[in-house]
């Protein structure tokens, strides 16, 4: 089981509490699909992703953003039991999505950098290792159940 | 995943407005890189202190910084241009390849705090592959 400090439990509460679903998502979707372009492949029926004008304008791009952005919810909510409450979801990436569980970790880098735009030095070494910390243990959950 | 021409300007231009913020952006990424990847402290133990802001940290990312802003005048041949400091990577430091992606990603959050503006999309991605191809040219020598 992973431990917490209280700092770190904090943080994460604090993050989520404060960060705008509606930006921050849509925003860490986006940077993914133009710093990584291979992650497309996932996003066939969301229309042309063939450019970065293409990808931040696309309303579909944003929707999914907001959604993978509330899939944190139920870590942030759980933390000690992260794993656990990714069992279903990972399972869900591996055997109907078919993801490159690596996919989640450009991700997480990606809400590392749309985060620290949106607060500039509020996001302070400290809170930028609670909150990357955070991400790596839901990136490890999200491909657990890969098989 | 070679710079295209318009990328290799997308980061000349970058780099050209971040230059009066290049050495505090190159402390904070260091020091962010022993505050985020603790392990990375392993190359400076030989130092009075490896913590996140300490004034040893903060020093050497500056020196890094300097070193990237340098590899930026030669973006044409990174290989050529960097042949001895990845002599001094291989030989002397022998920095595990993984450790510079981490430092480069410290480099893009440190950027994007402080160009939230600027640092688009579009900027992110051309910066980001000349980190990586900054990194290739580093370990050129490693075996």
């Amino acid at each position: 089981m992973v431990e917490w400090t209280e700092f770190e439990r904090d943080t994460i509460k604090d993050i989520f509490s404060k960060i705008d679903y509606d930006v921050v998502g849509p925003a860490a979707l986006t940077r993914c699909l133009v710093v990584y372009p291979w992650t497309r492949r996932y996003f066939g029926n969301f229309g042309a992703l063939y450019n970065a004008e293409g990808i931040m304008g696309n309303e579909m791009v944003a929707n999914h953003g907001k959604k993978v952005l509330h899939g944190l919810d139920r870590a942030v909510k759980n933390m000690d039991h992260i794993k656990e409450s990714y069992c279903e979801l990972s399972q869900l990436h591996s055997d109907q999505f078919h993801v490159d569980p690596d996919n989640f970790r450009l991700l997480a880098d990606c809400l590392a950098i749309a985060i620290a735009t949106q607060w500039g030095s509020a996001f302070t070494p400290d809170i930028q290792a609670a909150f990357q910390k955070f991400l790596s243990v839901v990136v490890f959950s999200l491909g657990s159940q890969y098989h | 995943m070679s710079l295209s021409a318009k990328q290799k300007a997308t980061v000349k231009d970058f780099f050209g407005k971040m230059s009066t913020r290049s050495d505090d952006i190159g402390a904070e990424a260091l020091s962010r890189l022993v505050a985020v990847y603790p392990q990375t402290k392993s190359y400076f133990a030989h130092w009075k202190s490896a913590s996140p802001g300490s004034a040893p940290v903060r020093k050497h990312g500056i020196t890094i910084m300097g070193g990237v802003y340098d590899a930026v005048g030669k973006i044409d041949d990174l290989k050529a241009g960097l042949l001895s400091l990845s002599e001094l990577h291989a030989f002397m430091l022998r920095v595990d390849p993984v450790n510079f992606k981490l430092l480069a990603h410290c480099m893009l959050v440190c950027m994007s705090m402080v160009f939230p503006e600027e640092f688009t999309p579009q900027v992110h991605v051309a910066v980001d592959k000349f980190l990586a191809q900054l990194a290739l040219a580093l370990c050129e020598k490693y075996r």
